[in-house]
């Protein structure tokens, strides 16, 4: 199947997300989309998915004119998508969860649950997709839910699978199997989609690459090109991929985690007996696929978890089991990894959020509670200015924000004030290049500064650029502790548990 | 809902023939939706009294006959029945060319005190469900918090003897405390023990009604000479002065109530109290992320929701019904929760709820006396409104006007 879109455009308003999109996707083929966040890709997309409608342009399959009116036309015509966030039941098995809203069926309507068995067996074994057809989807790690979802668009009979950001928050080596899977459907004849921008994913899976900047195909690349020559097409301009980072210079021991063990709702250990330090002027990295302890630990260092055994003692004072707000007030800052959620209010005004943590003190607040909203106001257009904020007013809620000047805010509001230990989860999750290049430049200088900073990273390569040390963790342990010049594969390895043990 | 958002919705396309200005008064106004439900629930009012009119119906059965005749005598029915609503709500037109041959002015402002009286609890009531909402809670505890103010008030109204102004403040201060004091109990649950708030309120509105069941067979609560359970009347100079006189009803309550909006005003927008409840309201993991606690917004929000409940139980007691009965104050809790949902959580909009809903109160009782239309369709069209309110899409599509978009305006969460 060959499908052509011809000089796609599509407006909101006065923002013209997609302007004149001309693209081809071919049978067999890798076609990698690369660009920023808010570069048009997921509008694009969401045109060929049929979730909006074009404004000029037409999409052609094998020549022939087609128009979707909804996901439901384009699932038709062959096309299938999978999202960044699943939409599964956790609940049902890997094989109901596939069959969902495309049951087999066989005499008077009844559910044929052997054939829907069969079909996750059949998918598995071809495209290299390990999955238990019984198996209890919110039981699965990540990896295997993607799978699922493969599994679910390829039921359908898609021959164009687009697939969006489809390794954020996976291993490196659940992203191999995929890239695998990615071969077995081209090999397949089918067309893949891979939305990234991620330089080094794309130059290992894709035939051709596509890169979009501000609504428009800003070039083509062959995947042989260099990451540096995809960053600059990507961001406009030439990009410093390596942080240019002196060596630290490490101080006294800033924190000092001795034998945390902290259990969660349902008493099963989340952390169990892990012993940190962290150095004023250095950055630790704490490594590990997202979900084997390190929100906990974060959350724990701050107070918003209690500990079980161990304790946390920072600048030599105990500070295990205090408040967060007098966590707080000794100068920790914390960056969580889900900035909507825990991060900013989203519905309070920007400069509401930047208070968030201080609005209780001089200058912000006169004896008697009486909030001083002009001085308030005043910090965040300073704060603006100096984080390169984008934003329409600072009365602006900070939902209206972009993923990249929501972190922007967030950072802003914790780096506000004097810190001695800054924690960050996930600091440039879902931020384009020049943002996360932003927020990184921001934690080595605090580095710089002497602020002992943890930086919690999913993102290997993050942790390998950011990192005088890394710290990997694996089921609530921290396995090792190894300088950021280890082999990617080690580090792999450890990460998924390999040689757990031995390497602690 | 009042910015204008750039979305990819379908409806993107439809709006774009509208200018701005006036797409904004379609798709994002409230006020405009409060405004046609307000209609929407008099047109099937309208109907409602047509129906349950005898005439009427009795017209319609002889519609052969007399075709002009229904529609005449339902036409009657309405129209008299609103007019008589309109006459006992805001102003009597006999009245007011009465007043200028010399006849009295109490008579024209009438209507209009009635309307303020039983508006005057209805403020209370409303901010405290509001300032409960805009503390993430949902206070259906209003009742029992309105049942005990009365109760407090009462009993120091006609059980002490204090000088005559401190004798009142005292009576008023009995019922805000009473208020506070009920409702720290489920702010309390909440935050040690995560109890919900919904489940604890209602609760606690039966046990505060067997509570004053219970006082009120006491000997000290019975009214001397009296076998029912009726407590005194409460002292004279423990009544809310009368602001116009000995003819018109309207009292001292309303500046209570007045001040009392300026305050919630204030502590929810100017003082650190209310960032801390918004915070927690509206994302409660980030502001327990930042350090706020969310237990103690719990506990102050509820604390003084509670507080406000039982000021307008006090405020009922004092300034019109004068003694305590069983269910003293009970019916403050639904209505205030009728008129914060019709505020949509705002000090203002309760404000302006609460003189709606008690001017509907105050003509209905005309209403009912003028026309022997049952006062009951003040409370099917006060229901409606709410009905019509809560469901924006419903109200839109009745005046055709463009959908607003796929936000939902969620005032508690969690349950």
């Amino acid at each position: 199947m060959r499908v052509e879109l011809r000089g796609l455009t599509k407006r909101f308003g006065p923002v013209v997300a997609n302007d004149g999109i001309d693209l081809d996707f071919d049978a067999g083929e890798v076609h990698c989309l690369l660009g920023e966040n808010g570069a048009g890709k997921s509008t694009l997309m969401n045109l060929l998915f049929g979730v909006i409608a074009p404004d000029a342009g037409e999409i052609l399959i094998d020549g022939r004119h087609v128009r979707f009116d909804d996901p439901g036309d384009a699932i038709a015509e062959g096309i299938g998508m999978v999202h960044q966030h699943y939409a599964l039941v956790p609940t049902l098995t890997v094989a109901e969860n596939v069959t969902l809203g495309f049951e087999r069926t066989g005499r008077f309507g009844w559910l044929d649950r052997r054939r829907a068995r069969d079909d996750v067996i059949e998918m598995s074994e071809r495209y290299g997709m390990a999955a238990s057809p019984d198996a209890l989807v919110g039981s699965l790690p990540v990896g295997v839910q993607q799978r699922v979802e493969i599994m679910k668009v390829l039921r359908r009979d898609a021959q164009l699978l687009i697939l969006d950001e489809p390794t954020a928050a996976l291993t490196p080596q659940e992203s191999d199997q995929l890239f695998r899977t990615v071969r077995a459907l081209r090999e397949s004849g089918r067309s893949v989609v891979f939305i990234s921008h991620k330089l080094r994913e794309v130059r290992a899976i894709a035939d051709r690459v596509t890169v979009m900047r501000r609504g428009r195909v800003v070039g083509r690349a062959s995947p042989l090109a260099t990451d540096n020559e995809l960053a600059s097409l990507m961001v406009g301009r030439s990009v410093v991929l390596d942080r240019d980072k002196t060596p630290a210079v490490p101080g006294s021991s800033v924190v000092e985690v001795d034998g945390l063990t902290v259990a969660d709702e349902a008493g099963r250990d989340v952390l169990s007996d892990v012993s940190l330090q962290v150095h004023g002027g250095e950055i630790l990295a704490v490594a590990g696929v997202q979900g084997n302890g390190q929100a906990e630990l974060a959350e724990t260092l701050v107070g918003l978890r209690r500990a079980r055994q161990g304790r946390v003692v920072l600048a030599g004072e105990d500070i295990t089991g205090l408040s967060t707000r007098d966590i707080l007030l000794r100068g920790v800052g914390y960056v969580p990894a889900d900035r909507q959620g825990s991060g900013l209010v989203a519905d309070l005004s920007i400069y509401e959020n930047l208070i968030l943590d201080s609005y209780h003190r001089e200058p912000f607040a006169k004896r008697g509670g009486r909030l001083q909203l002009p001085v308030a106001k005043e910090h965040a257009s300073g704060l603006m200015d100096e984080f390169d904020i984008r934003a329409r007013s600072i009365t602006a809620p900070a939902r209206t924000l972009s993923g990249g000047n929501q972190q922007k805010v967030l950072l802003a509001r914790v780096l506000s004030r004097p810190l001695s230990l800054l924690i960050a989860a996930e600091p440039t999750r879902g931020l384009d290049v020049s943002a996360a290049e932003f927020v990184q430049r921001r934690m080595v200088q605090a580095r710089d500064a002497g602020t002992a900073v943890m930086v919690i990273s999913s993102d290997l390569d993050e942790a390998v650029t950011l990192a005088d040390r890394i710290a990997v963790m694996y089921r609530g342990r921290v396995v090792a502790v190894v300088t950021p010049d280890t082999p990617r594969s080690v580090l792999g390895e450890l990460m998924a548990g390999v040689g757990d043990g031995a390497a602690a | 809902m009042s910015e204008l958002r750039v979305e990819e919705s379908d409806d993107v396309g439809d709006r774009r023939r509208w200018p701005l200005l006036v797409q904004n008064f379609f798709t994002g106004g409230s006020v405009t939706v409060t405004l046609l439900s307000l209609v929407l629930a008099f047109a099937v009012g309208a109907v409602v009294i047509a129906v349950s009119d005898p005439e009427v119906r009795t017209a319609w059965a002889n519609l052969i006959d007399s075709p002009g005749g229904a529609t005449a005598a339902t036409w009657d029915s309405v129209a008299s029945s609103y007019g008589a609503l309109f006459r006992g709500a805001i102003v009597e037109p006999s009245a007011v060319s009465e007043a200028f041959r010399g006849g009295s002015i109490s008579a024209v402002l009438a209507p209009l005190s009635e309307t303020v009286v039983a508006t005057t609890p209805l403020i209370l009531a409303g901010l405290s469900v509001t300032l409960a909402f805009r503390a993430g809670l949902f206070n259906i505890g209003g009742q029992g918090q309105a049942m005990l103010g009365a109760t407090a008030a009462g009993f120091v109204g006609f059980h002490f003897g204090l000088p005559p102004v401190v004798h009142v403040v005292a009576a008023l201060v009995a019922g805000l405390l009473a208020g506070l004091a009920w409702g720290s109990i489920p702010g309390a649950l909440k935050a040690w023990t995560g109890a919900h708030e919904v489940i604890t309120t209602i609760m606690l509105n039966y046990i505060a009604g067997i509570l004053l069941l219970y006082l009120l067979s006491l000997s000290v609560f019975i009214r001397p000479g009296r076998t029912d359970a009726i407590s005194p009347r409460v002292d004279g100079d423990t009544r809310l002065p009368h602001l116009l006189g000995a003819d018109l009803r309207v009292h001292a309550g309303i500046l209570v109530a007045v001040g009392v909006a300026g305050i919630v005003w204030w502590l929810l927008a100017r003082t650190t109290v209310g960032f801390e409840l918004r915070a927690v309201s509206l994302n409660e993991r980030a502001a327990t992320t930042a350090g706020i606690s969310s237990g103690k917004a719990w506990i102050v929000g509820m604390t003084v929701a509670g507080g406000l409940s039982g000021l307008a139980g006090a405020v009922q007691l004092l300034g019109t019904d004068y003694a305590l009965v069983p269910g003293s104050g009970a019916s403050l809790g639904f209505l205030g929760i009728s008129v914060a949902l019709l505020g949509r959580a705002t000090v203002t909009g309760t404000v302006l709820a609460s003189l709606l809903y008690g001017a509907l109160q105050a003509g209905g009782i005309r209403m009912q006396a003028a026309t022997a239309t049952p006062v009951d369709i003040v409370v099917i069209i006060q229901a409606l409104v709410v009905l019509f309110v809560a469901t924006p899409q419903l109200v839109r599509s009745s005046f055709r006007l463009p959908s607003a978009g796929r936000g939902l305006q969620v005032m508690s969460r969690g349950w």
